[in-house]
């Protein structure tokens, strides 16, 4: 049967266009259960023993997703109305419905009823579509309650008026509550069962869940409709942007509009309305009086159980003063902070800047896969209520408020790590509603840590799907007969090529040789994994391999990008076994200028597989007279030269506080923490990959002008250079940043006779200053835009670890394709798919770098645990009522309050009664002890008694505290230098 | 834009390998020589066929066969959005004719009409897709319709490919998709391919599929046409008195 549909519509130029579809009604579509004898049995996939068939409406579908994904929940039928709308309302969540519509076990079957004769319906006149559709979900269920009279079948909806009229249809409907608390022997159910987000569902209150009476009052200002907002932007009163949390004050917030031309500051969660990190929202400017500076203090440090928890539910008014009050924990730890972003607030502080609240959100960035954190303890004297708690829970990361959740297992949950998902945020609540998913560990345990960090930097641990390992070929593998006798790969066995990696490295993708040819010339040879032989453009594993993009390195584990058999045994150049590799091989002069170069795909035999220690004694013990050995002092001396050149031309030396752990191998908790410790083979060995990618860079980027993966580092603006200079200034060094050369030859010039460690830590926060370094698509840049600020190179790219980053296996592709090896993709010509590429390994990039932070904080905190040492430290920032101090020996950066805490809560407290404005610098400073000085970065206490310049020397005492929602953080406490324990004393 | 869903349906509730609804009419101009609808789904083409005549313009005539002359035009109202009407001469209507025309003289048996013209003219009036297929289908029943001698059957269809699926019968949504296209005209008795086109490139692999199913496509639409042949002729005979009611 053939129905037409005609309709007109506008089109985005503002043109009306007449659409004529044809839609097809059919009887070959089935019902999937064995009850029904007309069903085709092959599609069939409902149990005929089930105790019902659920269907669900779109907004169940769509809002209860983690209820549905629960494991009671089986036999249940999309309909194709319902599927089609989640698909145009939530790309998210329709591809979670998809996965459960997949998998096996959970029996989702889709019916689609909009194709079928018997249950596609015409829209009547005066019908709203959300009618029409919700008469369609009626009618395809009461269709099945025909087909199959014996089983029951039950529509979930949460929507009053469609259960009524279902009733009347004789469908039995339910709530999802009301289903959830039917099912006794599934506690855990109702949580996940999540409160309806925009309060269409008014009616819910019957259902238990704890009513909200009219009389609450309003907290945060109504969104304006969407058409005002979009009105606005245009207009040019409004301004779009995504907003930015302070990650070290979670009450302030940045969105970065190209309307204003700067980031407009968002203080206090009533400016920020309601939106959370990563939210799309528009803002409106304040009048220039009320203009503020980010706040110039340290986030104090508060046990936040009062003033945090008078407010859950009942008390609205104190949320106003305890936004302010209450201070989640600015205290935190953050031993190690990503370059671009400075320890506290931003440069400037204190500076006005253009100041602005919001008034709508344009979309909302909330996390389909939740939010890891603990519940905050209960209060006493509440009573759990009939049914379960109202309980807040408090996010791991300190930029997200709490979330308010309905839990029945409370006295289960309280010492767990749990995941949350948020449903909502009205405005007449403090935080947002959220339920919960599921639970990770208890508390402070290892692993359960360890998936906490991997699930807050979405790392995908899953396990590799089938068809991925599918596309490994079988072990034992071995290099063939037909290997060898490629035309296209050179047998270079015989070479005594040999590679240097970190201890306890299994995926060694780079491997070195040098050998002095007849002419007096020096062969150097570097030699890479063959990657791309064995992953192959379009299939499973390689899109696979393109979403994760990189391995994901922890302290005790690491995630691969590849399935283990490729990573491990068949691409790693272990040693005294034949492997295919992508050579390249330089001809120099003794004194290292290049006189030719060439790649080529290649058959090697690594002589042995050395650590950096054993590589660096083998060039320091001048007794050896080994081959290999030989040739590693040959390579060093090379090495040497490329990297003073590098230096001539500009390159930055950086420093990054890395530490090295020694674990214990029975507990796995780490026995000892250390600066992670450069040798002159590490650096041999880094140089020789420098100049790899760089070669690539240049030959890729000849041949495919437009579509070569580079990687860019750019000059960072000067004013992000500002803490370095005042600081320097402060310590009496002038810093000359104009460019990368004159940066590199005045860090140099920075050194303290009396402080060996100055020139590092000098070195640290020129780290800090730098930009991300970024891949990019070369067809989206200029040329002149390439450059690589830190190396100091007008090219660079990544193409000597392709085991464990994607970007190298794109540039691997490329090379071959230069040289006519194989053909060039389809998609890695296409620039838009490239830019997405590079977006996306950046993305997975840097979320594998904060989770490999994440994982060294855990160590750090699980190493400090039972006990408290004292160590020397170096004043890095001076702040009003405290420093930021580094620890040198454990890599640990964190703030040292120099007010108590009884003093600051009673400055917290009189700042926010007295004026309803927060974080104004003004009232704050009142109460203040201590006097900083911004020009000289000092700060003096009032009697003048104790002063601390930034650089200076300090020494403090490290333990470990919990703080609020349970996160376990290192408490810094400033002591007497005399207590240093005498080795510490000796080293200074 | 999801072409193909996972249940196996496409947008407007076909399977795959599915044609649309397909319509005819024979000689719904009188006054032309030979005439017929043709439609597929929302497609609707009419095509007339003059002659064979006198060649208007002798010195094209040939003396040993007769010429086609190939007439392509859309009307203003064809597509959803009114745009200016194109100009005869532009490439896409002169690059359709001509594929037209070609495809025409391949199954006209041209050598039964020296120095004569045949004149066909294609007029499309609503455009949905596959509009090539469905103009080389309504000449084809045009001249049938004017009883000029074939060589053989023709029909043709379009196939595409899109989400790894090889579609038969494209309508103009999935012609959206930008996904390799092929037209395919058959004399499906003699099992010869007369017409191929493409509009993009397609790798090979997929091109094996998708023109097997463009070739099953035209057997399927040269089936419908037959027999709808078949119906007019029984019609006109028991209208003449030639056959028994």
């Amino acid at each position: 049967m053939l129905q037409h549909k005609k309709f007109i519509k506008l089109t985005k130029k503002g043109k009306t266009v007449q659409v004529n579809k044809e839609h097809y009604l059919r009887d070959d579509i089935w019902s999937g259960t064995p009850l029904d004898p007309q069903s085709d049995p092959a599609s069939n996939k409902l149990d005929a023993d089930a105790k019902q068939y659920l269907v669900v409406d779109t907004n169940v579908a769509l809002s209860q997703m983690d209820f549905l994904e629960h494991a009671a929940i089986t036999n249940v039928i999309i309909l194709g109305t319902v599927l089609e709308e989640v698909r145009h309302r939530n790309a998210s969540a329709y591809q979670r419905l998809r996965a459960l519509i997949e998998s096996p076990t959970k029996r989702f079957f889709v019916f689609v009823n909009d194709h079928h004769r018997e249950t596609y319906i015409k829209t009547d006149v005066s019908e709203s579509p959300n009618d029409r559709n919700d008469r369609a979900i009626r009618v395809a269920t009461a269709w099945y309650m025909r087909r199959a009279p014996s089983m029951p079948i039950i529509m979930l909806s949460n929507d009053v008026d469609n259960r009524q009229k279902a009733a009347v249809d004789g469908i039995k409907a339910l709530s999802v509550h009301a289903y959830a608390r039917s099912l006794t022997d599934e506690p855990d159910l109702a949580d996940l069962v999540a409160g309806e987000a925009n309060g269409e569902e008014g009616m819910e209150v019957d259902d238990g869940v704890a009513g909200r009476g009219a009389k609450r009052k309003r907290i945060y200002e109504d969104h304006r409709p969407m058409s005002s907002i979009t009105a606005g932007i245009k207009a040019g009163t409004l301004h779009q942007g995504s907003l930015r949390v302070n990650r070290f004050n979670p009450y302030e917030g940045y969105v970065g509009s190209e309307s204003v031309g700067q980031d407009i500051l968002l203080a206090g969660r009533t400016a920020m309305n309601r939106a959370m990190e990563g939210d799309i929202v528009a803002v409106e400017l304040l009048p220039e009086d009320q203009w503020v500076g980010a706040s110039a203090r340290l986030r104090g440090p508060e046990d936040a159980t009062d003033a945090a928890m008078a407010d859950c539910d009942e008390d609205a008014d104190s949320a106003e003063a305890g936004d302010m009050a209450r201070d989640q924990d600015g205290a935190g730890i953050a031993p190690q902070v990503a370059p671009g972003e400075h320890y506290g607030d931003v440069v400037n502080s204190g500076e006005k800047r253009p100041t602005g609240k919001v008034v709508g959100i344009i979309r909302r960035n909330w996390r389909t896969r939740g939010y890891a954190g603990s519940l905050m303890p209960d209060q006493p004297g509440r009573t759990a209520r009939r049914g379960g708690a109202n309980m807040l829970f408090c996010s791991i990361e300190r930029k997200f408020p709490f979330i308010r959740i309905h839990t029945r297992q409370a006295s289960t949950l309280a010492d767990k790590r749990i995941v949350v998902a948020i449903d909502g945020w009205e405005p007449d609540s403090a935080y947002p509603a959220g339920h919960y998913v599921r639970t990770l560990g208890p508390i402070g345990d290892r692993d359960t840590e360890t998936e906490v960090l991997l699930l807050e930097n979405d790392i995908n641990t899953s396990p590799f799907t089938p068809a991925v390992h599918a596309c490994v070929p079988p072990l034992p593998w071995s290099v063939t007969q037909g290997d060898i006798d490629d035309p296209n790969r050179e047998d270079l066995r015989h070479l005594p090529i040999c590679s240097v990696d970190p201890p306890g490295c299994k995926d060694i993708d780079d491997a070195l040789h040098i050998r002095e040819l007849p002419n007096g010339n020096l062969e150097l040879g570097v030699h890479i994994a063959d990657v791309t032989h064995f992953l192959h453009p379009g299939t499973a594993m390689d899109a696979e391999a393109a979403f994760r993009s990189t391995t994901t390195y922890l302290v005790q584990r690491r995630i691969d990008m590849l399935p283990k058999p490729l990573t491990e045994d068949i691409c790693s150049l272990r040693a005294d076994v034949e492997r295919l590799a992508f050579s390249v091989l330089w001809e120099m002069t003794p004194d290292a200028c290049t006189v030719g170069v060439r790649f080529t795909k290649s058959v090697i035999r690594s002589r042995a597989a050395l650590t950096y220690a054993e590589a660096q004694s083998r060039i320091d013990d001048e007794r050896l007279h080994d081959e290999l050995s030989v040739n590693l002092r040959k390579m060093n001396v090379v090495a040497r030269i490329l990297r003073r050149r590098r230096a001539e031309a500009g390159a930055l030396q950086l420093a990054s506080p890395e530490v090295k752990f020694e674990i214990d191998t029975e507990t796995h908790d780490p026995l000892d923490v250390g600066m992670y410790q450069v040798r002159e083979a590490n650096q041999m060995v880094e140089e020789m990959m420098l100049l790899a990618n760089i070669t690539v860079a240049q030959h890729t980027l000849a041949a495919f002008a437009a579509c070569t993966l580079l990687r860019r580092h750019a000059v960072p603006p000067p004013r992000q250079f500002e803490p370095l200079l005042r600081a320097a200034s402060a310590a009496g060094f002038t810093i000359d940043i104009s460019t990368s050369k004159e940066l590199a030859e005045s860090l140099d010039k920075a050194v303290k006779s009396d402080d060996a460690y100055f020139n590092k830590l000098v070195r640290i926060m020129a780290t800090r200053c730098m930009t991300q370094a970024v891949y990019i698509g070369s067809g989206d840049f200029a040329p002149p835009e390439y450059h690589h600020y830190g190396l100091a190179a007008p090219l660079y790219t990544h193409f000597t670890s392709p085991i464990r980053r994607y970007a190298d296996v794109v540039v691997h592709r490329l090379l071959a394709a230069a040289l006519g090896l194989n053909r060039l993709p389809e998609d890695a010509r296409d620039r838009e798919k490239l830019a997405a590429l590079a977006d996306n390994i950046n993305l997975r990039h840097r979320n594998a770098q904060m989770a490999g932070r994440a994982s060294v904080e855990l160590h750090t905190l699980i190493f400090f645990k039972d006990r408290t040492v004292i160590a020397d430290a170096r004043i890095t920032k001076v702040k009003a009522n405290g420093l930021v101090v580094f620890v040198p020996k454990y890599g640990i950066e964190g703030p040292v309050y120099l007010t108590s805490k009884a003093k600051e809560q009673q400055r917290q407290n009189v700042g926010a009664s007295a004026s309803g404005q927060k974080g104004v610098a003004g009232s704050e400073e009142a109460a203040d002890e201590y006097m900083l000085d911004e020009e000289k970065q000092t700060v003096v206490s009032k009697d003048g008694n104790r002063r601390f310049t930034v650089f200076d020397k300090a020494a403090v005492q490290i333990s470990v505290v919990e703080g609020t929602g349970r996160r376990r953080q290192l408490l810094l406490q400033l002591v007497e230098r005399s207590l240093l324990p005498a080795s510490e004393q000796a080293q200074v | 834009m999801e072409f193909v869903s996972p249940e196996g349906l496409r947008l407007d509730g076909r399977r795959p390998k599915e044609l649309r609804a397909l319509r005819c009419q024979l000689g719904p101009l009188p006054q032309a020589d030979g005439s017929a609808l043709f439609e597929m789904g929302n497609t609707k083409v009419i095509a007339t066929v003059y002659g064979p005549k006198v060649a208007d313009n002798r010195s094209q005539a040939l003396h040993d066969r007769a010429i086609v002359k190939c007439d392509y035009a859309e009307a203003a109202f064809s597509t959803g959005n009114r745009r200016q009407r194109r100009g005869r001469g532009d490439r896409k209507t002169t690059e359709l004719a001509s594929t037209i025309r070609s495809a025409l003289e391949h199954t006209i048996l041209l050598d039964l009409f020296p120095r004569a013209q045949i004149g066909v003219s294609v007029q499309v009036l609503q455009v949905d897709g596959s509009v090539l297929g469905a103009c080389i289908n309504a000449a084809m029943l045009a001249l049938a319709n004017a009883g000029i001698p074939l060589r053989d059957m023709i029909a043709a269809t379009t196939a595409g490919y899109l989400e790894s699926t090889p579609l038969l019968d494209l309508n103009f949504l999935e012609t959206t998709g930008a996904g390799p296209e092929v037209t395919l005209a058959l004399h499906p008795n003699l099992d010869k391919v007369v017409v191929l086109t493409e509009d993009s490139t397609i790798a090979a692999e997929p091109f094996e599929a998708v023109t097997e199913l463009a070739q099953q496509g035209c057997k399927a639409v040269a089936q419908f046409m037959r027999a709808q042949l078949l119906q007019h002729v029984q019609t006109i005979a028991t209208v003449r008195g030639l056959a028994a009611l």
